[in-house]
């Protein structure tokens, strides 16, 4: 551990009710990286990032910007500048897309022109959410869905996105697009990333870090580009 | 006979005003906080018994039921915090049998802390009569339309304009995710049975002087709330009021021209059209269907 990291997760244990996830796990993201998160099914990659928002019960050191978030609820964690694109989307379906976008700018009461301004940025991002504004957000597209919880976590003008399988139950070109939106607000603001993916190879397309998990432990980090070439990596989740 | 007919649909203008007023509790709870609270009518009533006490340490009928409004919003938000917290990350079936089991020990508290025997419940409108053409309408079930009116105006405005309606809507729809954007879940959630309960008290305290208050006053009452509420689809306060409007006149009207219906029957005529339009429209008349993609 080098100690820069902007997230540092040392020793963290985690788990739902009875049984424990996470033993073990330390972790760094470095400001305005993207960091990878791979493993196989059940290694805890999903229970990772929900440690990190309070989802699940958890213990060991979990730090933002030397803040300690090992006793804040979710909520706390999302207001320090954290926001978390859950597996699933957790999309508000009875909500327009409109009014999802909004929900993630609620914290910014004093700051209506900026919010306007990012609304309107977020649909130059995601030109498809602009066509479908106030349409229902259950009656979206699961691509369509997947911007809408990105856009909504941009509205909150996040320090730090977590990303859970954006590209889960996508079609490979949807994954394509939005993976070079991603490329591209890592290059324009300095987004810092911790990215849970399936696609290894898209991971590490976009990653410059990438830690493995195994069954609750991390078992190999390293820069991604030469984690690409590991053959361990290569064979379990490249298929080459 | 038009105007016996004129007479019939404003009598069930002002009681499907009374309905509504519990609808919309009913829908605003369920849009605040996702649950079905069976409760909500014993909780009006709780409120009520409040209003009845003020007005017996003298207050005035208005002053009396202003402040009851705000004490049920506190009471509401204590019902959330203290009874109900447990039960909402659960599914949706066991926080809708809490509300039950929270109906049956406010009913037993309320029967325990003011008594069984009916008490006279002062009205908050002069008791005189508007004439037009022949048919006659009550100040009361004027001013109760009207309120209703304003309530839901003022509720349409809350949910769909504030910031606070979009974090309650927000909350209901999906906790787990609001909390990811930081809305603090449990305030809102406090927040949301505070308003149904103020929403509550206002139509306890427009029934009472009817009805007369004692601990089960509001239970016939709920029965036609819930109906109008799922016949206006859940989630549209505007919809339950219309249909809380459509119920009470089709029931007086039925038990008026239809011979064998009378008054026994009556309640079960709004009860058939709902099951009826939900055969055909499952969402009811002003809900949206439920669209899920996943």
């Amino acid at each position: 551990m080098t100690g820069t990291g902007v997230l540092q997760l040392v020793g963290v244990v985690a788990g739902y009710r009875r049984s424990q996830v996470l033993h073990g796990v330390d972790l760094e993201v470095a400001a305005g990286g993207v960091t990878a998160l791979l493993g196989a099914n059940g290694a805890g990659k999903t229970t990772t990032l929900r440690a990190i928002s309070g989802m699940v019960w958890r213990r060991g050191t979990i730090t933002f910007d030397g803040r300690d978030l090992s006793r804040l609820r979710p909520d706390q964690v999302a207001r320090l500048g954290i926001a978390h694109v859950p597996q699933g989307r957790g999309t508000l379906a009875r909500l327009s897309t409109a009014e999802n976008l909004m929900v993630g700018a609620l914290r910014r009461r004093r700051d209506s022109s900026g919010v306007r301004a990012d609304l309107q940025a977020c649909f130059d991002l995601f030109p498809p959410l602009a066509q479908r504004r106030d349409a229902v957000a259950g009656s979206l597209s699961g691509g369509e869905q997947q911007m809408l919880a990105i856009g909504r976590a941009l509205m909150s003008r996040p320090r730090l996105l977590l990303l859970d399988e954006p590209s889960l139950g996508l079609a490979p070109r949807v994954t394509q697009e939005m993976f070079r939106v991603l490329r591209d607000l890592r290059a324009e603001r300095g987004l810092t990333m911790l990215l849970v993916e399936q696609s290894v190879g898209v991971a590490l397309d976009i990653a410059d870090t990438a830690v493995v998990l195994e069954t609750g432990r991390v078992t190999l980090r390293g820069p991604a580009a030469e984690l690409a070439g590991v053959d361990e990596v290569r064979r379990a989740y490249l298929g080459s | 006979m038009t105007v016996r007919a004129v007479q019939q649909v404003i009598d069930g203008l002002a009681s499907g005003s009374i309905y509504g007023a519990l609808a919309l509790a009913l829908v605003l709870a369920h849009r605040a906080t996702g649950v079905v609270n069976f409760a909500q009518g014993q909780m009006a009533v709780v409120s009520t018994f409040f209003a009845w006490s003020f007005v017996q340490a003298g207050l005035g009928v208005i002053p009396a039921v202003v402040l009851t409004v705000a004490a049920s919003l506190l009471f509401g938000a204590a019902v959330e915090r203290v009874a109900m917290r447990r039960f909402e990350r659960e599914s949706p079936m066991i926080a809708i049998v809490a509300t039950v089991g929270l109906l049956l020990l406010l009913n037993g508290m309320s029967s325990l802390i003011w008594g069984y025997e009916l008490k006279a419940f002062p009205p908050a409108f002069s008791s005189g009569t508007l004439r037009a053409g022949g048919a006659v309408v009550s100040i009361t079930a004027l001013g109760t339309f009207l309120v209703l009116v304003a309530v839901v105006l003022l509720l349409y405005a809350l949910m769909m304009r504030t910031r606070l309606g979009l974090a309650l809507r927000a909350v209901a729809d999906n906790p787990d995710s609001s909390a990811l954007s930081g809305l603090p879940v449990g305030h809102l959630l406090m927040v949301g049975w505070g308003l149904a309960a103020g929403l509550g008290a206002i139509a306890g305290c427009l029934v009472a002087p009817k009805l007369y208050l004692d601990p089960n006053m509001l239970a016939g009452v709920l029965v036609y709330a819930l109906a109008a509420a799922v016949l206006g689809g859940f989630d549209s306060p505007l919809g339950a009021v219309v249909a809380a409007w459509i119920i009470g006149v089709s029931e007086n009207l039925a038990a008026t021209y239809i011979g064998f219906i009378g008054n026994d029957l009556r309640i079960s005529v709004p009860l058939l059209l709902t099951v009826l339009v939900l055969l055909f429209r499952p969402q009811g008349l002003f809900g949206r269907r439920e669209v899920v993609r996943v």
